[in-house]
Protein backbone atom coordinates (compact mmCIF):
# COMPACT_ATOMS: atom_id res chain seq x y z
CA UNK A 1 0.00 0.00 0.00
CA UNK A 2 1.32 3.46 -0.85
CA UNK A 3 -0.33 6.70 0.18
CA UNK A 4 0.03 10.17 -1.33
CA UNK A 5 -0.96 12.78 1.23
CA UNK A 6 -1.40 16.40 0.16
CA UNK A 7 0.00 18.83 2.74
CA UNK A 8 -2.09 21.75 3.98
CA UNK A 9 -0.02 24.93 4.28
CA UNK A 10 0.22 28.64 3.52
CA UNK A 11 3.67 28.42 1.83
CA UNK A 12 5.34 29.50 5.09
CA UNK A 13 4.20 26.94 7.66
CA UNK A 14 2.80 23.45 7.62
CA UNK A 15 -0.77 23.41 8.96
CA UNK A 16 -1.26 21.05 11.92
CA UNK A 17 -4.23 19.46 10.15
CA UNK A 18 -1.61 17.71 7.99
CA UNK A 19 -0.31 15.97 11.13
CA UNK A 20 -3.81 14.63 11.80
CA UNK A 21 -4.07 13.37 8.22
CA UNK A 22 -0.73 11.55 8.62
CA UNK A 23 -2.26 9.75 11.64
CA UNK A 24 -5.16 8.62 9.47
CA UNK A 25 -2.69 7.47 6.79
CA UNK A 26 -0.71 5.51 9.40
CA UNK A 27 -3.94 3.80 10.47
CA UNK A 28 -4.37 2.58 6.87
CA UNK A 29 -0.72 1.49 6.76
CA UNK A 30 1.91 1.53 4.06
CA UNK A 31 4.42 4.01 2.66
CA UNK A 32 3.34 7.59 3.26
CA UNK A 33 4.56 10.24 0.82
CA UNK A 34 3.62 13.87 1.42
CA UNK A 35 3.06 16.21 -1.54
CA UNK A 36 3.86 19.86 -0.94
CA UNK A 37 2.50 21.98 -3.79
CA UNK A 38 3.42 25.59 -3.16
CA UNK A 39 5.33 28.64 -4.19
CA UNK A 40 8.50 29.26 -2.21
CA UNK A 41 7.34 26.64 0.29
CA UNK A 42 10.76 25.07 0.95
CA UNK A 43 10.31 25.38 4.71
CA UNK A 44 7.00 23.55 4.50
CA UNK A 45 8.66 20.71 2.57
CA UNK A 46 11.35 20.50 5.27
CA UNK A 47 8.74 20.46 8.03
CA UNK A 48 6.82 17.72 6.21
CA UNK A 49 10.00 15.66 5.88
CA UNK A 50 10.37 15.78 9.66
CA UNK A 51 6.92 14.34 10.38
CA UNK A 52 6.81 11.02 12.15
CA UNK A 53 5.84 8.25 9.72
CA UNK A 54 6.56 10.08 6.48
CA UNK A 55 8.82 8.17 4.06
CA UNK A 56 9.27 10.80 1.35
CA UNK A 57 8.27 14.34 0.42
CA UNK A 58 7.43 15.42 -3.12
CA UNK A 59 7.85 19.13 -3.62
CA UNK A 60 6.31 20.97 -6.57
CA UNK A 61 7.25 24.64 -6.67
CA UNK A 62 5.39 26.96 -9.02
CA UNK A 63 3.70 30.35 -9.02
CA UNK A 64 0.34 28.70 -9.75
CA UNK A 65 0.57 26.87 -6.40
CA UNK A 66 0.90 30.09 -4.37
CA UNK A 67 -2.91 29.95 -4.18
CA UNK A 68 -3.64 26.66 -5.90
CA UNK A 69 -6.79 26.24 -7.93
CA UNK A 70 -8.53 22.87 -8.10
CA UNK A 71 -7.67 22.61 -11.79
CA UNK A 72 -3.91 23.04 -11.19
CA UNK A 73 -3.89 20.55 -8.29
CA UNK A 74 -5.83 18.05 -10.43
CA UNK A 75 -3.21 18.38 -13.19
CA UNK A 76 -0.41 17.78 -10.68
CA UNK A 77 -1.96 14.94 -8.68
CA UNK A 78 -3.73 12.77 -11.28
CA UNK A 79 -0.53 11.65 -13.10
CA UNK A 80 1.18 10.99 -9.74
CA UNK A 81 -1.61 8.64 -8.74
CA UNK A 82 -0.30 6.05 -11.22
CA UNK A 83 2.18 5.20 -8.44
CA UNK A 84 -0.14 5.30 -5.43
CA UNK A 85 -3.09 3.36 -4.01
CA UNK A 86 -4.53 6.11 -1.85
CA UNK A 87 -4.85 9.88 -2.17
CA UNK A 88 -5.42 11.59 1.14
CA UNK A 89 -6.22 15.24 1.78
CA UNK A 90 -7.45 17.32 4.68
CA UNK A 91 -11.18 18.11 4.54
CA UNK A 92 -10.42 21.84 4.34
CA UNK A 93 -11.84 24.17 1.71
CA UNK A 94 -8.71 23.34 -0.35
CA UNK A 95 -9.05 19.56 0.02
CA UNK A 96 -12.80 19.61 -0.55
CA UNK A 97 -12.21 21.68 -3.67
CA UNK A 98 -9.69 19.52 -5.56
CA UNK A 99 -9.99 15.95 -4.21
CA UNK A 100 -13.33 15.12 -5.94
CA UNK A 101 -11.82 16.26 -9.27
CA UNK A 102 -9.04 13.72 -8.83
CA UNK A 103 -11.53 11.03 -7.80
CA UNK A 104 -13.63 11.65 -10.93
CA UNK A 105 -10.53 11.45 -13.17
CA UNK A 106 -9.52 8.17 -11.50
CA UNK A 107 -13.14 6.95 -11.76
CA UNK A 108 -13.43 6.25 -8.04
CA UNK A 109 -15.96 7.30 -5.37
CA UNK A 110 -14.39 9.65 -2.86
CA UNK A 111 -14.70 8.99 0.87
CA UNK A 112 -15.46 12.43 2.29
CA UNK A 113 -14.44 13.69 5.69
CA UNK A 114 -13.67 10.38 7.40
CA UNK A 115 -13.47 10.39 11.21
CA UNK A 116 -12.12 6.87 11.73
CA UNK A 117 -10.22 4.17 9.84
CA UNK A 118 -11.63 0.66 10.42
CA UNK A 119 -9.35 -1.06 7.90
CA UNK A 120 -7.57 -0.28 4.64
CA UNK A 121 -10.90 -0.18 2.78
CA UNK A 122 -13.46 0.59 5.49
CA UNK A 123 -14.02 3.98 7.06
CA UNK A 124 -16.45 5.87 9.29
CA UNK A 125 -17.87 9.21 8.19
CA UNK A 126 -20.61 11.45 9.58
CA UNK A 127 -23.81 11.94 7.58
CA UNK A 128 -26.83 14.17 8.26
CA UNK A 129 -24.66 16.80 9.95
CA UNK A 130 -23.20 14.22 12.30
CA UNK A 131 -26.61 12.96 13.45
CA UNK A 132 -25.68 9.53 12.11
CA UNK A 133 -22.34 7.81 11.58
CA UNK A 134 -21.92 5.66 8.48
CA UNK A 135 -19.36 2.88 8.15
CA UNK A 136 -18.60 2.34 4.45
CA UNK A 137 -16.45 -0.11 2.55
CA UNK A 138 -14.96 0.95 -0.74
CA UNK A 139 -14.70 -1.48 -3.65
CA UNK A 140 -12.56 0.89 -5.75
CA UNK A 141 -8.98 -0.21 -6.48
CA UNK A 142 -7.65 3.25 -5.67
CA UNK A 143 -9.06 5.38 -2.90
CA UNK A 144 -9.51 9.13 -2.58
CA UNK A 145 -10.09 10.17 1.01
CA UNK A 146 -10.55 13.48 2.81
CA UNK A 147 -9.91 13.50 6.55
CA UNK A 148 -11.66 15.49 9.27
CA UNK A 149 -8.58 16.62 11.19
CA UNK A 150 -10.18 17.13 14.62
CA UNK A 151 -10.80 13.43 15.22
CA UNK A 152 -7.26 12.16 14.61
CA UNK A 153 -4.21 12.58 16.87
CA UNK A 154 -1.58 14.87 15.41
CA UNK A 155 1.70 13.05 14.71
CA UNK A 156 4.83 14.61 16.12
CA UNK A 157 8.24 15.09 14.59
CA UNK A 158 10.94 12.46 14.38
CA UNK A 159 11.01 11.56 10.70
CA UNK A 160 13.84 12.34 8.32
CA UNK A 161 12.36 11.78 4.89
CA UNK A 162 14.07 12.83 1.69
CA UNK A 163 12.65 15.72 -0.32
CA UNK A 164 12.33 15.15 -4.06
CA UNK A 165 11.58 18.08 -6.35
CA UNK A 166 8.96 17.28 -8.98
CA UNK A 167 7.80 19.21 -12.04
CA UNK A 168 4.73 21.40 -11.84
CA UNK A 169 2.13 21.08 -14.61
CA UNK A 170 2.47 23.62 -17.38
CA UNK A 171 -0.99 25.11 -17.65
CA UNK A 172 -2.58 27.44 -18.64
CA UNK A 173 -5.65 26.59 -16.57
CA UNK A 174 -9.22 27.73 -17.07
CA UNK A 175 -9.40 29.34 -13.66
CA UNK A 176 -7.23 32.00 -12.07
CA UNK A 177 -6.73 33.25 -8.56
CA UNK A 178 -7.64 36.95 -8.37
CA UNK A 179 -7.59 38.07 -4.76
CA UNK A 180 -8.11 37.02 -1.18
CA UNK A 181 -9.54 38.75 1.86
CA UNK A 182 -8.37 36.87 4.90
CA UNK A 183 -9.54 37.75 8.38
CA UNK A 184 -6.61 39.16 10.27
CA UNK A 185 -6.21 38.09 13.86
CA UNK A 186 -3.42 37.61 16.37
CA UNK A 187 -5.44 34.87 17.99
CA UNK A 188 -5.02 31.18 17.24
CA UNK A 189 -6.86 29.74 14.27
CA UNK A 190 -10.34 28.36 15.07
CA UNK A 191 -9.66 24.76 14.17
CA UNK A 192 -6.29 24.71 15.96
CA UNK A 193 -7.14 26.63 19.17
CA UNK A 194 -7.15 24.85 22.54
CA UNK A 195 -9.97 27.12 23.70
CA UNK A 196 -12.81 28.49 21.57
CA UNK A 197 -15.40 31.04 22.68
CA UNK A 198 -18.35 31.47 20.32
CA UNK A 199 -21.23 33.90 20.20
CA UNK A 200 -24.70 33.44 18.79
CA UNK A 201 -27.79 35.48 18.01
CA UNK A 202 -27.90 36.41 21.71
CA UNK A 203 -24.90 38.71 21.19
CA UNK A 204 -27.36 41.10 19.48
CA UNK A 205 -24.71 42.93 17.43
CA UNK A 206 -21.24 42.66 15.93
CA UNK A 207 -20.01 45.37 18.29
CA UNK A 208 -20.87 43.20 21.28
CA UNK A 209 -18.39 40.56 20.08
CA UNK A 210 -15.75 42.76 21.69
CA UNK A 211 -16.97 41.25 24.98
CA UNK A 212 -15.88 37.84 23.68
CA UNK A 213 -12.63 39.25 22.28
CA UNK A 214 -11.60 40.44 25.74
CA UNK A 215 -12.08 36.97 27.22
CA UNK A 216 -10.43 35.34 24.22
CA UNK A 217 -7.36 37.53 24.81
CA UNK A 218 -7.14 36.35 28.41
CA UNK A 219 -7.48 32.67 27.49
CA UNK A 220 -5.52 32.77 24.22
CA UNK A 221 -8.72 31.48 22.66
CA UNK A 222 -10.14 31.70 19.14
CA UNK A 223 -13.48 33.42 18.61
CA UNK A 224 -16.24 31.61 16.71
CA UNK A 225 -19.92 32.13 15.99
CA UNK A 226 -23.12 30.29 15.21
CA UNK A 227 -24.66 30.46 11.76
CA UNK A 228 -27.36 32.77 13.13
CA UNK A 229 -24.72 35.31 14.19
CA UNK A 230 -22.97 35.10 10.80
CA UNK A 231 -26.23 35.37 8.85
CA UNK A 232 -27.19 38.40 10.95
CA UNK A 233 -23.94 40.01 9.80
CA UNK A 234 -22.35 40.26 13.27
CA UNK A 235 -19.12 38.55 12.15
CA UNK A 236 -17.58 37.23 8.88
CA UNK A 237 -18.37 33.78 7.51
CA UNK A 238 -15.05 32.26 8.53
CA UNK A 239 -16.15 32.52 12.18
CA UNK A 240 -18.90 29.97 11.62
CA UNK A 241 -18.79 26.75 13.62
CA UNK A 242 -21.20 24.05 12.49
CA UNK A 243 -22.28 21.60 9.81
CA UNK A 244 -21.53 23.95 6.96
CA UNK A 245 -18.83 25.96 8.70
CA UNK A 246 -15.85 24.74 10.66
CA UNK A 247 -15.69 21.64 12.81
CA UNK A 248 -13.76 22.25 16.02
CA UNK A 249 -12.81 20.03 18.95
CA UNK A 250 -10.91 22.16 21.45
CA UNK A 251 -10.15 21.36 25.12
CA UNK A 252 -12.70 23.99 26.12
CA UNK A 253 -15.63 25.36 24.09
CA UNK A 254 -17.62 28.24 25.53
CA UNK A 255 -20.96 28.88 23.82
CA UNK A 256 -22.39 32.30 24.61
CA UNK A 257 -25.93 33.21 23.60
CA UNK A 258 -26.12 30.18 21.31
CA UNK A 259 -29.33 28.16 21.45
CA UNK A 260 -27.70 25.00 20.08
CA UNK A 261 -29.31 24.08 16.76
CA UNK A 262 -28.27 20.59 15.60
CA UNK A 263 -26.26 22.19 12.79
CA UNK A 264 -24.17 24.07 15.35
CA UNK A 265 -23.78 21.05 17.65
CA UNK A 266 -22.43 19.10 14.65
CA UNK A 267 -19.49 21.49 14.58
CA UNK A 268 -18.47 21.45 18.25
CA UNK A 269 -19.84 18.45 20.12
CA UNK A 270 -16.49 16.63 20.11
CA UNK A 271 -14.97 19.36 22.31
CA UNK A 272 -13.56 18.03 25.59
CA UNK A 273 -15.36 20.45 27.92
CA UNK A 274 -18.38 22.47 26.81
CA UNK A 275 -19.64 25.50 28.71
CA UNK A 276 -22.97 27.10 27.81
CA UNK A 277 -24.05 30.58 28.88
CA UNK A 278 -27.63 31.37 27.95
CA UNK A 279 -30.53 33.09 29.65
CA UNK A 280 -33.01 30.54 28.28
CA UNK A 281 -32.72 27.50 30.51
CA UNK A 282 -34.59 25.41 27.93
CA UNK A 283 -31.94 26.07 25.24
CA UNK A 284 -30.82 22.76 23.65
CA UNK A 285 -27.15 23.76 24.10
CA UNK A 286 -27.48 22.83 27.79
CA UNK A 287 -28.14 19.21 26.84
CA UNK A 288 -24.55 18.85 25.61
CA UNK A 289 -22.86 21.23 28.06
CA UNK A 290 -20.68 20.00 30.90
CA UNK A 291 -21.23 23.29 32.70
CA UNK A 292 -24.26 25.48 32.14
CA UNK A 293 -24.85 28.97 33.44
CA UNK A 294 -28.39 30.31 33.07
CA UNK A 295 -27.88 34.06 33.05
CA UNK A 296 -27.82 37.20 30.95
CA UNK A 297 -24.61 37.16 28.92
CA UNK A 298 -24.21 40.94 29.13
CA UNK A 299 -23.94 40.60 32.91
CA UNK A 300 -21.88 37.39 32.81
CA UNK A 301 -19.16 38.33 30.30
CA UNK A 302 -17.71 41.35 32.20
CA UNK A 303 -17.88 39.27 35.39
CA UNK A 304 -16.09 36.40 33.68
CA UNK A 305 -13.35 38.73 32.52
CA UNK A 306 -12.95 39.97 36.09
CA UNK A 307 -12.89 36.45 37.59
CA UNK A 308 -10.27 35.35 35.06
CA UNK A 309 -8.12 38.31 36.08
CA UNK A 310 -8.58 37.30 39.72
CA UNK A 311 -7.57 33.75 38.83
CA UNK A 312 -4.32 35.15 37.51
CA UNK A 313 -5.07 34.97 33.77
CA UNK B 1 -27.14 31.42 -22.38
CA UNK B 2 -28.76 28.37 -20.88
CA UNK B 3 -28.25 27.42 -17.20
CA UNK B 4 -28.54 23.87 -15.92
CA UNK B 5 -29.44 23.49 -12.23
CA UNK B 6 -29.25 19.99 -10.72
CA UNK B 7 -31.41 19.62 -7.58
CA UNK B 8 -31.76 16.88 -4.95
CA UNK B 9 -34.70 15.75 -2.84
CA UNK B 10 -33.60 15.19 0.76
CA UNK B 11 -35.02 14.96 4.29
CA UNK B 12 -36.30 18.40 5.24
CA UNK B 13 -33.71 20.59 6.97
CA UNK B 14 -35.81 20.82 10.15
CA UNK B 15 -36.47 17.11 10.61
CA UNK B 16 -34.50 15.30 13.30
CA UNK B 17 -33.18 12.17 11.62
CA UNK B 18 -33.49 8.77 13.29
CA UNK B 19 -31.16 5.87 12.72
CA UNK B 20 -33.00 2.60 11.99
CA UNK B 21 -32.69 0.00 14.76
CA UNK B 22 -31.26 -2.54 12.27
CA UNK B 23 -28.44 -0.07 11.46
CA UNK B 24 -29.07 -0.17 7.71
CA UNK B 25 -29.63 3.57 7.36
CA UNK B 26 -31.86 6.37 8.58
CA UNK B 27 -35.62 6.16 8.71
CA UNK B 28 -37.14 7.83 5.63
CA UNK B 29 -40.69 6.48 6.08
CA UNK B 30 -43.30 9.22 6.61
CA UNK B 31 -40.63 11.89 6.91
CA UNK B 32 -41.08 15.31 5.31
CA UNK B 33 -38.87 15.66 2.22
CA UNK B 34 -37.82 18.94 0.61
CA UNK B 35 -35.35 20.40 -1.82
CA UNK B 36 -31.80 20.43 -0.43
CA UNK B 37 -31.26 24.00 0.90
CA UNK B 38 -28.05 24.51 -1.12
CA UNK B 39 -29.95 23.49 -4.29
CA UNK B 40 -32.63 26.11 -3.52
CA UNK B 41 -29.86 28.72 -3.42
CA UNK B 42 -28.65 27.45 -6.82
CA UNK B 43 -32.13 27.74 -8.34
CA UNK B 44 -32.52 31.25 -6.88
CA UNK B 45 -29.17 32.36 -8.33
CA UNK B 46 -30.11 31.09 -11.79
CA UNK B 47 -33.50 32.82 -11.62
CA UNK B 48 -31.89 36.12 -10.56
CA UNK B 49 -29.45 35.86 -13.49
CA UNK B 50 -32.37 35.31 -15.84
CA UNK B 51 -34.22 38.28 -14.38
CA UNK B 52 -31.15 40.46 -15.00
CA UNK B 53 -31.11 39.38 -18.66
CA UNK B 54 -28.73 37.34 -20.79
CA UNK B 55 -30.17 33.98 -19.73
CA UNK B 56 -32.66 32.35 -22.11
CA UNK B 57 -33.59 29.21 -20.27
CA UNK B 58 -33.15 27.47 -16.91
CA UNK B 59 -33.30 23.68 -17.03
CA UNK B 60 -33.65 21.81 -13.73
CA UNK B 61 -32.54 18.20 -13.47
CA UNK B 62 -33.02 15.76 -10.62
CA UNK B 63 -31.97 12.15 -10.19
CA UNK B 64 -34.14 10.13 -7.84
CA UNK B 65 -37.52 8.49 -7.27
CA UNK B 66 -40.80 9.53 -8.93
CA UNK B 67 -41.46 11.92 -6.02
CA UNK B 68 -38.43 13.99 -7.05
CA UNK B 69 -40.86 15.49 -9.60
CA UNK B 70 -42.21 17.55 -6.67
CA UNK B 71 -38.72 18.92 -6.08
CA UNK B 72 -38.46 19.84 -9.77
CA UNK B 73 -41.92 21.50 -9.58
CA UNK B 74 -40.69 23.60 -6.65
CA UNK B 75 -37.81 24.85 -8.80
CA UNK B 76 -40.18 25.51 -11.72
CA UNK B 77 -42.41 27.53 -9.38
CA UNK B 78 -39.40 29.61 -8.35
CA UNK B 79 -38.82 30.51 -12.01
CA UNK B 80 -37.03 27.67 -13.82
CA UNK B 81 -38.41 26.84 -17.28
CA UNK B 82 -38.40 23.07 -17.66
CA UNK B 83 -37.35 19.91 -15.89
CA UNK B 84 -35.68 16.58 -16.47
CA UNK B 85 -36.15 13.71 -14.03
CA UNK B 86 -33.75 10.80 -14.33
CA UNK B 87 -35.91 8.38 -12.43
CA UNK B 88 -34.48 5.62 -10.27
CA UNK B 89 -35.18 4.11 -6.85
CA UNK B 90 -31.55 3.07 -6.44
CA UNK B 91 -29.03 4.98 -4.33
CA UNK B 92 -26.99 7.03 -6.78
CA UNK B 93 -23.56 8.07 -5.50
CA UNK B 94 -22.02 11.46 -6.39
CA UNK B 95 -19.70 9.89 -9.01
CA UNK B 96 -22.66 8.34 -10.87
CA UNK B 97 -24.68 11.55 -10.47
CA UNK B 98 -21.79 13.50 -12.00
CA UNK B 99 -21.60 11.04 -14.91
CA UNK B 100 -25.33 11.35 -15.59
CA UNK B 101 -25.14 15.14 -15.35
CA UNK B 102 -22.19 15.18 -17.77
CA UNK B 103 -24.43 13.41 -20.32
CA UNK B 104 -27.22 15.92 -19.74
CA UNK B 105 -24.70 18.74 -20.24
CA UNK B 106 -23.64 17.16 -23.56
CA UNK B 107 -27.28 17.20 -24.72
CA UNK B 108 -28.30 20.58 -23.35
CA UNK B 109 -25.03 22.53 -23.84
CA UNK B 110 -25.55 25.03 -21.01
CA UNK B 111 -23.16 27.94 -20.44
CA UNK B 112 -23.24 27.39 -16.69
CA UNK B 113 -24.11 24.60 -14.30
CA UNK B 114 -25.06 25.93 -10.86
CA UNK B 115 -25.58 23.44 -8.04
CA UNK B 116 -25.43 23.17 -4.26
CA UNK B 117 -22.04 22.60 -2.65
CA UNK B 118 -23.35 19.62 -0.72
CA UNK B 119 -26.53 17.75 0.06
CA UNK B 120 -27.54 17.73 3.71
CA UNK B 121 -28.20 13.98 3.69
CA UNK B 122 -24.85 12.38 2.78
CA UNK B 123 -22.78 15.60 3.23
CA UNK B 124 -20.41 14.42 0.48
CA UNK B 125 -19.57 17.75 -1.17
CA UNK B 126 -18.34 16.09 -4.39
CA UNK B 127 -20.84 16.24 -7.27
CA UNK B 128 -20.03 19.70 -8.68
CA UNK B 129 -16.29 19.15 -8.59
CA UNK B 130 -16.63 15.69 -10.18
CA UNK B 131 -18.90 17.05 -12.92
CA UNK B 132 -16.40 19.83 -13.70
CA UNK B 133 -13.56 17.28 -13.91
CA UNK B 134 -15.53 14.92 -16.20
CA UNK B 135 -16.32 17.85 -18.53
CA UNK B 136 -12.81 19.35 -18.21
CA UNK B 137 -14.52 22.57 -17.19
CA UNK B 138 -13.27 25.01 -14.57
CA UNK B 139 -15.09 25.14 -11.25
CA UNK B 140 -15.89 27.79 -8.67
CA UNK B 141 -16.99 26.08 -5.48
CA UNK B 142 -18.56 27.50 -2.28
CA UNK B 143 -19.67 30.69 -4.05
CA UNK B 144 -20.90 33.67 -2.08
CA UNK B 145 -21.00 36.06 -5.06
CA UNK B 146 -21.11 35.45 -8.81
CA UNK B 147 -20.60 38.09 -11.50
CA UNK B 148 -20.88 36.99 -15.13
CA UNK B 149 -19.02 39.15 -17.62
CA UNK B 150 -18.76 37.98 -21.21
CA UNK B 151 -16.96 34.65 -21.38
CA UNK B 152 -15.83 34.84 -17.75
CA UNK B 153 -17.29 34.51 -14.31
CA UNK B 154 -15.81 36.28 -11.32
CA UNK B 155 -16.69 34.24 -8.25
CA UNK B 156 -16.12 35.04 -4.58
CA UNK B 157 -15.66 31.85 -2.56
CA UNK B 158 -16.01 31.14 1.15
CA UNK B 159 -12.69 29.60 2.21
CA UNK B 160 -11.29 28.63 5.62
CA UNK B 161 -9.50 31.91 6.31
CA UNK B 162 -12.03 34.31 4.77
CA UNK B 163 -13.03 35.04 1.18
CA UNK B 164 -11.26 34.34 -2.11
CA UNK B 165 -12.08 35.65 -5.57
CA UNK B 166 -11.26 33.65 -8.69
CA UNK B 167 -11.95 34.17 -12.38
CA UNK B 168 -13.15 31.18 -14.40
CA UNK B 169 -13.76 30.83 -18.10
CA UNK B 170 -17.27 29.78 -19.05
CA UNK B 171 -18.72 27.26 -19.49
CA UNK B 172 -18.10 26.48 -15.83
CA UNK B 173 -19.52 24.69 -12.82
CA UNK B 174 -20.45 26.84 -9.82
CA UNK B 175 -21.39 25.41 -6.42
CA UNK B 176 -23.33 27.54 -3.96
CA UNK B 177 -22.59 28.37 -0.35
CA UNK B 178 -25.10 29.60 2.20
CA UNK B 179 -24.64 33.32 1.81
CA UNK B 180 -24.94 33.55 -1.98
CA UNK B 181 -28.60 34.63 -1.73
CA UNK B 182 -31.84 34.06 0.13
CA UNK B 183 -34.16 31.87 -1.93
CA UNK B 184 -37.65 33.21 -2.59
CA UNK B 185 -40.92 31.56 -1.74
CA UNK B 186 -42.90 30.73 -4.85
CA UNK B 187 -46.13 32.71 -5.23
CA UNK B 188 -49.42 30.87 -5.69
CA UNK B 189 -49.83 31.99 -9.35
CA UNK B 190 -46.29 30.77 -10.06
CA UNK B 191 -47.01 27.44 -8.36
CA UNK B 192 -50.06 27.06 -10.62
CA UNK B 193 -48.04 28.05 -13.68
CA UNK B 194 -45.32 25.56 -12.77
CA UNK B 195 -47.83 22.71 -13.07
CA UNK B 196 -47.97 23.32 -16.82
CA UNK B 197 -44.22 23.51 -17.34
CA UNK B 198 -42.77 20.38 -19.01
CA UNK B 199 -40.83 17.65 -17.17
CA UNK B 200 -39.08 14.96 -19.24
CA UNK B 201 -38.86 11.58 -17.53
CA UNK B 202 -35.73 9.58 -18.31
CA UNK B 203 -33.94 6.53 -16.90
CA UNK B 204 -30.23 6.16 -16.08
CA UNK B 205 -30.06 3.54 -18.86
CA UNK B 206 -31.08 6.18 -21.43
CA UNK B 207 -27.71 7.81 -20.86
CA UNK B 208 -25.71 4.57 -20.87
CA UNK B 209 -24.29 5.29 -17.41
CA UNK B 210 -23.51 2.50 -14.95
CA UNK B 211 -24.83 3.68 -11.58
CA UNK B 212 -23.77 0.64 -9.53
CA UNK B 213 -22.46 1.91 -6.18
CA UNK B 214 -18.75 1.75 -5.37
CA UNK B 215 -19.26 2.05 -1.63
CA UNK B 216 -21.21 -0.44 0.44
CA UNK B 217 -22.76 0.59 3.71
CA UNK B 218 -21.54 -1.66 6.51
CA UNK B 219 -23.72 0.02 9.13
CA UNK B 220 -25.25 3.32 10.18
CA UNK B 221 -25.21 4.09 13.88
CA UNK B 222 -26.16 6.84 16.31
CA UNK B 223 -23.28 9.16 17.16
CA UNK B 224 -21.82 8.89 20.66
CA UNK B 225 -24.18 10.71 23.00
CA UNK B 226 -22.99 13.53 25.21
CA UNK B 227 -24.53 13.65 28.63
CA UNK B 228 -25.70 16.98 30.01
CA UNK B 229 -23.51 18.09 32.90
CA UNK B 230 -24.32 20.38 35.77
CA UNK B 231 -25.63 23.91 36.13
CA UNK B 232 -23.38 26.31 37.99
CA UNK B 233 -24.82 29.18 40.03
CA UNK B 234 -22.20 31.85 39.44
CA UNK B 235 -19.33 32.94 37.25
CA UNK B 236 -16.93 32.42 40.16
CA UNK B 237 -18.06 28.80 40.49
CA UNK B 238 -17.62 28.29 36.73
CA UNK B 239 -14.08 29.64 36.73
CA UNK B 240 -13.23 27.52 39.78
CA UNK B 241 -14.48 24.33 38.06
CA UNK B 242 -12.64 25.07 34.80
CA UNK B 243 -9.41 25.94 36.57
CA UNK B 244 -9.25 23.58 39.52
CA UNK B 245 -11.39 20.57 38.54
CA UNK B 246 -10.90 20.36 34.76
CA UNK B 247 -7.59 22.16 34.40
CA UNK B 248 -8.54 23.59 31.00
CA UNK B 249 -7.77 27.26 31.75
Amino acid sequence: MSILLVAEHDNATLNDATRAAVSAAKAIGGDIHVLVAGSGAGDVAKAAAGLDGVAKVLHADAEVFAKPTAEALEALVVPLMANYDVLMAVASTTGKNFAPRVAAKLDVMQLSEIVAVESADTFVRPIYAGNAMMTVKSSDAKKVITVRPTTFEKVGDGGSASVETIDAPAGPFKSQFVSEELSKSDRPELTAAKIVISGGRGMQSGDNFVLLDKIADKLNAAVGASRAAVDAGYVPNDYQVGQTGKVVAPELYIAVGISGAIQHLAGMKDSKIIVAINKDEEAPIFSVADYGLVADLFKVLPELEEELTKAGL
Amino acid sequence: MKILVPVKRVIDYNVKVRVKPDQTGVDLANVKMSMNPFCEIAVEEAVRMKEKGGVDEIVVVSIGPAQAQETIRTALAMGADRGILIQTDETVEPLAVAKLLAKVVEEEAPGLVILGKQAIDDDSNQTGQMLAALLDWPQATFASEVVIDGGKASVTREIDGGLQTIAVETPAVITTDLRLNEPRYASLPNIMKAKRKPIDIKAPGDYGVDIAPRLSVVKVTEPAKREAGIKVESVAELVDKLKNKEGVI
